[in-house]
């Protein structure tokens, strides 16, 4: 039957909207009423049905929408998109990863027909139906990540791998929460997260880079990390931190529940075969309060951890000008009982 | 805001002669020095093998210092940009085995840092040591121009006219600091601007 894809923008109007069947799969990320870093990283392996990890790469009801912000990103901004000149058959691996897992994952959608080097991609939804050969650039409109990509919800960083560190070496970063790939590139893994606070002290990043580097292929694993943003706005970039920045100022006791949005990414990684650089997918997921509260526990456990933030990390994810709204809101649905261990809602 | 240093903030050592036969030296204004008291540590002959780029900044002082040193080649540039076109020539063509240091401002570390990668030497091998002015490069994160020696913190960007915060966060690519609007929630919040990078 396939999924129906939603006609909405991340912009403007801001007309996203979660339907009731994705306010369900939304992967909360607090699986207690705290929260403090972790290096929570487990196997990227296949969930429950109609949860966001029944595919590997997943595609939601937003794909379209979220694909037509990301054109408009890349024709204002085409810095969003770049690789270093030896990262493109790392580009290729990442080609054949996502074309790979989004036929396996939506039949109805998508389809790789392959002959040899001979491939034939169709993506229904988007309309596009193209043959090239795979390792030919010159036979794809674009590079091979930034085509691919194109097509694909989420950012994504490919870090080549040399002297036991990880190098953000290539990328297609449009809906980040902050960070800059232009600013970043050709960082190792400790330098792009120095503005981290209370991490390295943790030794979080050492652990972290130690297991990243011994991920093998075919076996992925993944992590959640979450922030907050005013409106549904998937491009959060710094660069555009002048523009949006001003929302913040804009929270009121009236207009929590339809500003106010947790942001979660889903961050995967993958060993590439051919270029042995491991790909970082970062799914963003964005779940409006009114939206999150239907699910009692989700706004008891949301209250306590957001209260209980230390200051140093509401800071870093600038949540400083409107966490007392916030919480004042939330607290409201909370009537102090207990929550039910793990993230789901009951 | 940013007390303490960060991971990618560069740190700079001391100047020490290197095994080889061929050391290059870019150096502007005090960095100068930076040469001179390496010179006591240096083997006899070392500087029979040294090319010495110096920019010597408005108040032109340590030529002569650096003549006494009797290098092969001596080179006086009057800017950075100058001095880039020879540079990276010099850097193309140089052999395996080329020692370079570094030393002056922070700018100037970072830009011929910047032209050294370009012709793939690693970072690791180079040598630095920062002399004079702690004033930064800073690319603004919004329009992306590059404003020189940015010595306050907040500081406006001299291609949009955002007011900057300077971040310890640094691209040894861009040779430069992040800066990011420091009053983007609320444009009538002005913090004073004070001298932080003299």
């Amino acid at each position: 039957m396939g999924i129906t894809f939603r006609k909405e923008t991340f912009r403007d109007d801001y007309t996203f909207r979660n339907s009731p069947e994705h306010i369900r799969r939304f992967p909360f990320p607090f699986n207690e009423d705290a929260y403090m870093y972790a290096v929570n990283i487990e196997p990227h392996v296949v969930g429950p049905k109609g949860s966001v990890l029944e595919n590997l790469i997943d595609v939601d009801e937003h794909y379209v929408a979220e694909m037509q912000d990301r054109a408009l990103v890349l024709a204002e901004d085409p810095l969003r998109c770049q690789s270093l000149p030896h990262m493109t058959l790392a580009g290729w691996d990442l080609l054949e990863l996502l074309m790979e897992q989004q036929a396996l994952g939506y039949p109805e959608h998508f389809t790789l027909e392959r002959n040899g080097d001979r491939w034939r991609w169709i993506n229904r939804p988007l309309g596009i139906d193209d043959t090239f050969t795979f390792g030919d650039t010159s036979t794809l409109p674009y590079g091979p990540m930034e085509y691919i990509t194109r097509q694909s919800q989420g950012d994504f960083c490919i870090l080549d791998q040399r002297d036991g560190n990880l190098w953000m070496d290539a990328g297609m970063v449009t809906t980040q929460a902050d960070w800059s790939l232009d600013f970043d590139i050709g960082m190792n893994f400790f330098e792009w997260h120095a503005p981290v606070p209370l991490a390295h002290e943790k030794g979080i990043f050492t652990r972290a880079l130690k297991f990243l580097t011994n991920i093998q292929q075919g076996k992925p694993a993944r992590r959640l990390n979450w922030t907050m943003t005013i409106n549904p706005r998937l491009d959060t970039s710094p660069e555009n931190y002048h523009k949006w920045g001003p929302d913040r100022a804009t929270v009121t006791p009236e207009n929590v529940g339809q500003k106010v949005h947790l942001r979660v990414e889903l961050q995967s990684f993958w060993r590439l075969p051919r270029s042995n650089a491991i790909v970082f997918p970062i799914r963003c997921y964005l779940i409006k309060m009114d939206e999150l509260v239907t699910q009692p526990k989700w706004a008891r456990r949301l209250h306590r951890v957001i209260r209980d933030l230390p200051e140093e990390l509401a800071t870093y994810k600038g949540l400083t000008r409107y966490r007392p709204t916030l919480v004042e809101w939330l607290s409201k649905l909370d009537d102090g009982s207990a929550t039910s261990p793990g993230f789901g809602p009951d | 805001m940013a007390a303490k240093t960060i991971i990618s903030r560069p740190l700079y050592g001391t100047l020490s002669p290197q095994p080889g036969k061929h050391h290059l030296f870019i150096v502007d204004a005090e960095g100068a020095l930076a040469i001179t008291d390496m010179a006591g540590k240096a083997p006899p002959g070392f500087f029979d093998g040294a090319e010495i780029v110096f920019i010597p900044g408005p108040e032109g002082r340590h030529v002569a210092a650096l003549e006494a040193l009797k290098p092969a080649q001596l080179h006086i540039a009057p800017s950075f940009a100058s001095l880039l076109p020879r540079l990276k020539q010099t850097l193309t063509n140089a052999h395996m085995g080329l020692r370079l240091y570094l030393a002056g401002t922070e700018g100037l570390i970072g830009q011929a840092m910047q032209a050294a990668l370009e012709a793939g030497i690693d970072h690791t091998s180079i040598q630095t040591e920062h002399r004079g002015s702690l004033a930064r490069r800073v690319q603004c994160v919004h329009c992306k121009g590059i404003t020189e020696n940015v010595s306050t913190q907040p500081a406006l960007c001299s291609h949009c006219g955002l007011l900057l915060l300077v971040r310890d966060h640094y691209s040894r690519r861009l040779a430069a600091f992040q800066g990011v609007c420091i009053n983007a929630e609320d444009r009538s919040e002005i913090p004073p601007m004070e001298e932080a990078f003299p």
